[in-house]
């Protein structure tokens, strides 16, 4: 397998094996980026559990996540499997109350 | 041509927006990169029943040539119908490196 590929396949399983998953350049605590930072606290502010990946640690992901679901930009954020966006996208699910909602539903359906 | 002129081109010939706006906001970043982050408004009969997701990356498919250079494109994509019914476009956050 190519580094290409088997990086893909890490990204996959990151995504299908965690109800809801954050990529994002930094951390929630430390975030390195305006945009991530933005989305990192939206997500805290549900007071629901997410998993989140630190691209700028590990720069396989940070090289080619971009092309797993052909998003080109930091972060990215998905939920039961699903790219649901970036910043902007985040923002606006958590201003319409949505992004609890979907990030409660993905959790329990772990959970049961 | 700059980068707003060529983001504005091509958004133009490939998603016939009924209004648009690009800003270029990388006065509000670090860095050296005076072409590196803007902010797309963006209304389209094209983005009408899509998701937003699917909608940003009908954006990101006509702006691949751009995306490659830029850092940051902040996107508020409306349909026509949404968007006369729309407030207020978000502003953008500044550069986590610049609080400091």
């Amino acid at each position: 397998m190519s580094a290409e590929q088997e990086t893909l396949a890490k990204i996959d399983e990151q995504v299908k094996n965690n109800p809801v998953v954050l990529y994002m350049k930094g951390t929630p605590q430390m975030p390195s980026c305006g945009f991530s930072s933005r989305t990192a606290a939206a997500l805290v502010e549900t007071g629901e559990k997410f998993a989140f990946v630190n691209v700028l640690a590990d720069p396989g992901i940070y090289e080619f996540l971009p092309k797993y679901q052909d998003w080109p930009t930091f972060p990215q954020l998905y939920i039961d499997g699903e790219l649901q966006g970036g910043c902007d996208i985040t923002l606006e699910l958590a201003a319409s109350g949505e992004l609890k909602s979907m990030m409660t539903a993905a959790n329990a359906k772990v959970a049961s | 041509m700059t980068m707003q002129q060529q983001i504005e081109d091509q958004v133009k010939q490939m998603l016939t927006p009924i209004y648009m706006r690009v800003d270029n906001e990388s006065h509000m970043h670090a860095g050296p990169a005076a072409d590196s982050h803007f902010k797309l408004v963006l209304v389209s009969p094209a983005f009408e029943g899509l998701a937003r997701v699917k909608r940003h990356q009908c954006v990101y498919k006509a702006l691949a040539a751009q995306m490659t250079h830029i850092h940051a494109l902040a996107l508020h994509t409306y349909s026509p119908k949404e968007w006369q019914d729309s407030q207020t476009i978000p502003t953008s956050p500044l550069c986590a490196s610049r609080r400091n």
